[in-house]
């Protein structure tokens, strides 16, 4: 009998995982992390089953390490990501995602007649809510909610 | 002044309000002096208001001040598709203060990132009208001779109007009752009332006000426009229910003063215009003056 053929995914030797993220935001975490622009090999699997989330999706990025400033980023799309920071195949340290105070140039204020939305100007808001997440706007104070952010 | 310039009536703490509504006074005690004299104001009006331009021109012109600027887009560069920023870094060199008006909200905020010099904003859209809150408590104090604990009604339309919106955030600092009076289409959001409960305010809802009009000490009426409603017969039901009559005005309290944005169009009926009670065209004068007082103060003049 044949061996089944298996495919190299499993551990990597340096870098970061990216577990427990919402399967439907998996290409949006690669988006604000600027991951469809470096050089290192990554694996990513998607819609894998989760007891918390339903459908989740992982990332894993050899050779490479975020500082929390860049990871926070990602708190508005994947709100429950854990990181694991791998040395020679060992986890080294364990890290969770925090909604920032502060959200500079990741979401689009949902207020059509606001000025970001007309002139190039780098989106700012102020987050009012962590737990049902609400933003706003330091331009036209208008609040965005969890439901109709959308990621610029 | 904390900030460099003035977008919202927040960036201002009480001290500075206060400040600016003394100055103000002593500006309608002697309108003419020539504290702007060698400045030049930009009057940077992307959407007209006439009523607004006027009294900030007048503002400038009665301190000394040179006026450059334009009335509406139509007759500057953004009618050829300069962008507000570019506009903006322009006419900070050739100014030492830019008020404007512009219809997209924030605009005023971003100018403000971009100027060198102090922007007033003179309203954005339907985000914040920051001078026009200070004439109103100017009036108010005026009127009343405190700020403090007063009853406040405000009546038609709460949801959409950025001045009843800004006036109620400003008079939270001192106390206030609030009464609001609408319709249940119109009513005051949520945010707002959220906002009062975490103060511990007072406020009470009512959808007509002439069974409680004695307790007021201010009347602040707003228009009840008919495009704000979804079906054109709940408009019909209730347009004359927000419209002040002089007949209404027997019970009411000696120091009661009716205020009005401006302009009216049948909310208020001309027949209070005689009533002493009446102070929505001394509401406007003192606008001249509390702008005098906020470009001194943002220019650092007094």
């Amino acid at each position: 009998m044949k061996e089944p053929k298996q495919l190299s995914v499993s551990a990597i030797e340096n870098g970061t995982v990216i577990d427990h993220i919402p399967a439907k935001n998996l290409f949006k975490v690669i988006q604000i992390l600027g991951l469809d622009h470096i050089d290192t090999q990554i694996t990513f699997g998607t819609n894998l089953e989760s007891k918390k989330l339903g459908k989740k999706a992982i990332i894993k990025i050899s050779d490479k390490y975020f500082e929390d400033e860049d990871i926070n980023r990602i708190a508005l799309v994947a709100p429950d990501a854990k990181l694991n920071i791998i040395k020679d195949y060992e986890v080294i340290e364990k890290k969770i995602v925090e909604v920032p105070d502060t959200i500079v140039g990741i979401a689009k204020c949902m207020n059509p007649k606001c000025i970001t939305n007309f002139e190039k100007v780098t989106t700012r808001f102020k987050v009012v809510s962590k737990k049902n997440v609400a933003l706003k706007c330091h331009y036209c104070e208008k609040i965005t909610s969890q439901e109709n952010l959308q990621i610029v | 002044m904390k900030s460099k310039s003035l977008v919202s009536i927040d960036d201002l703490n009480t001290d500075e309000i206060l400040g600016i509504l003394d100055l103000a006074e002593e500006f309608e005690k002697k309108p003419v002096q020539n504290l702007l004299e060698g400045k030049i104001i930009a009057t940077l009006f992307f959407e007209p208001s006439t009523r607004t331009r006027l009294s900030f021109e007048s503002a400038i012109s009665r301190l000394g001040g040179k006026i450059v600027g334009f009335a509406d887009s139509s007759s500057s560069s953004v009618s050829k598709g300069e962008t507000l920023h570019d506009t903006i870094r322009m006419v900070s060199n050739y100014s030492d203060l830019i008020v404007m008006r512009h219809p997209i909200e924030g605009s005023a905020r971003f100018a403000s990132e971009i100027s060198s010099v102090p922007v007033i904003n003179a309203g954005d859209g339907a985000n914040q009208h920051p001078t026009q809150t200070l004439l109103d408590l100017y009036s108010i104090r005026k009127t009343q001779g405190t700020l403090d604990n007063l009853n406040i009604f405000m009546v038609g339309d709460l949801k959409y109007g950025r001045t009843v919106h800004s006036l109620m955030m400003a008079m939270s600092r001192w106390n206030t009752t609030f009464n609001f009076i609408s319709p249940e289409e119109l009513r005051m959001p949520d945010e707002f009332k959220l906002y009062l409960e975490n103060l511990g305010l007072k406020y009470y809802e009512h959808t007509d006000f002439t069974d409680i009009i004695s307790k007021a000490d201010i009347i602040y009426m707003t228009r009840v426009q008919k495009e704000r409603f979804s079906d054109p017969i709940e408009y019909e039901k209730v347009k004359n229910i927000y419209v002040l009559r002089n007949s209404m005005l027997s019970n009411t309290k000696p120091n009661m003063r009716i205020l009005h944005p401006l302009p009216r169009v049948n909310e208020i009926n001309p027949d209070v215009d005689s009533n002493p009670k009446a102070y929505y065209f001394e509401q406007a004068l003192n606008g001249v003056f509390t702008r005098q007082a906020i470009l001194c103060k943002f220019l650092n003049i007094k």
